[in-house]
């Protein structure tokens, strides 16, 4: 159950991007997860209002993409769609090949409100 | 995961996710900030800070994994009185409770750190900081992380080593790498431990073993060892002052090493300009 400090370390950027960028609350966070990068998206939601209470970032709208498996044959260069323990080459059977995608573990996006009163003093 | 700026971008994906690509998003309304950051980017900080402390005193780190029970400990005793007289080793050893690793590796003469998980299943790179200030780097040449014994969470927390040792015991399924792809994928060697036993063990078959390991786009050497009664690590041996030759060349070079896995996010960063994935950084 690694998700749960996986889902800590997410709140702590969460935090600093709301002292940062002077905002009150986190309304809608984008995570982009792929297969290969050792998180269950669905254990790291079941976490996240668990890790997230009292912060500014509780509530908010958690996504969760995925993209999917795909890697590059560097023997007949072909690229197509693989799974997680079968990261051949879908047209050549070689194994030499390169992830092109599907090991992500990303903080995408934020959405955020901010205190309107301290972003308008700090401009001036 | 890349621990240049803590993210996973590569060069396959990369034009999905960046401002322009069609996966982000327009702000609507309430202010979006786009980030693309690592999710442990905290933890690759860390363990940054950790190569470095290995690399500027010359120290290969190797993080081993493996289930529990698949003989990591035994192989570190057997090591240690091999290598006795020609490499200096130090050991930190990662457990959810009690000193009884670090104790046997101590008994064979040599420092250990023990760390006590509690409940965490996994080292991070903050625990391995701690336990690099009780240890005295100087007089080391390979220091010997031995994880949780765990074949899933160990595998998505980078700790600043240079290497990722991954143990199959014959008396595991020689299936655990289509089981466990993620932590097999990220093995630079694969060692079928306790393979003294496959006389006995007939259902356990190291062919099939490699050929699940490939089929993960793996090119990691497999190689066997048995570290009890009948002693046969030479292998392993070998391939152990290998990496000890070639990380003094490395930190003569002012350069570092990344475990397999992380090569991709590094080609990017790196902008080598050739689009080739390469491993090597060179330090600031």
């Amino acid at each position: 159950m690694h998700e749960l400090s996986v889902c800590q370390a997410l709140v702590r950027q969460l935090d600093e991007i709301v002292q940062r960028e002077r905002a009150i609350r986190i309304t809608q966070v984008v995570v982009r997860i792929g297969p290969l990068s050792g998180v269950e998206a669905q254990l790291l939601r079941q976490a996240y209002p668990v890790a997230s209470a009292g912060t500014p970032a509780a509530h908010a709208e958690l996504i969760l993409e995925t993209l999917p498996i795909r890697v590059a044959c560097e023997s007949c260069g072909a690229e197509t769609n693989a799974t997680a323990n079968r990261l051949i080459c879908g047209v050549c059977g070689d194994y030499h090949t390169r992830l092109l995608s599907g090991d992500e573990l990303l903080l995408a996006q934020v959405e955020l409100e901010r205190d309107e009163l301290a972003t308008a003093s700090g401009r001036h | 995961m890349c621990d240049t700026c803590g993210c996973n971008i590569t060069p396959g994906n990369a034009h999905l996710l960046r401002n322009d690509g069609p996966l982000a998003r327009s702000a609507d309304g309430r202010e979006a900030i786009t980030l693309l950051k690592g999710l442990l980017s905290e933890n690759d900080r860390q363990a940054a800070h950790n190569r470095e402390h290995f690399d500027r005193q010359g120290v290969l780190a190797l993080n081993l994994m493996s289930s529990p029970g698949s003989g990591k400990t035994a192989l570190l005793e057997a090591t240690i009185e091999a290598l006795a007289g020609k490499l200096r080793i130090a050991v930190i050893e990662g457990d959810l409770e009690t000193e009884n690793d670090a104790e046997r590796i101590r008994a064979k003469g040599v420092p250990a750190v023990q760390i006590a998980t509690g409940t965490a299943c996994h080292l991070d790179a903050h625990m391995v900081h701690d336990a690099l200030h009780r240890l005295d780097l100087d007089n080391i040449d390979i220091l010997f992380i031995e994880n949780v014994g765990n074949l899933v969470c160990p595998a998505s927390f980078d700790l600043g080593h240079h290497r990722n040792i991954t143990l199959l015991s014959v008396t595991e399924g020689d299936d655990k790498p289509a089981k466990y792809p993620v932590m097999f994928r990220a093995a630079d060697v694969m060692l079928i431990s306790k393979a003294d036993l496959l006389a006995v063990l007939d259902d356990f078959d190291p062919a099939a073993a490699e050929r699940h390991l490939r089929n993960l786009a793996s090119r990691a050497p497999v190689l066997t060892v048995a570290a009890r009664k009948q002693r046969d690590i030479d292998a392993w041996l070998e391939w152990l002052r290998t990496e000890v030759a070639a990380q003094r060349e490395r930190v003569a070079r002012r350069e570092t090493l990344h475990p397999a896995v992380q090569s991709e996010g590094q080609a990017l960063h790196a902008n080598s300009g050739t689009g080739q994935p390469h491993r090597f950084v060179r330090l600031p």
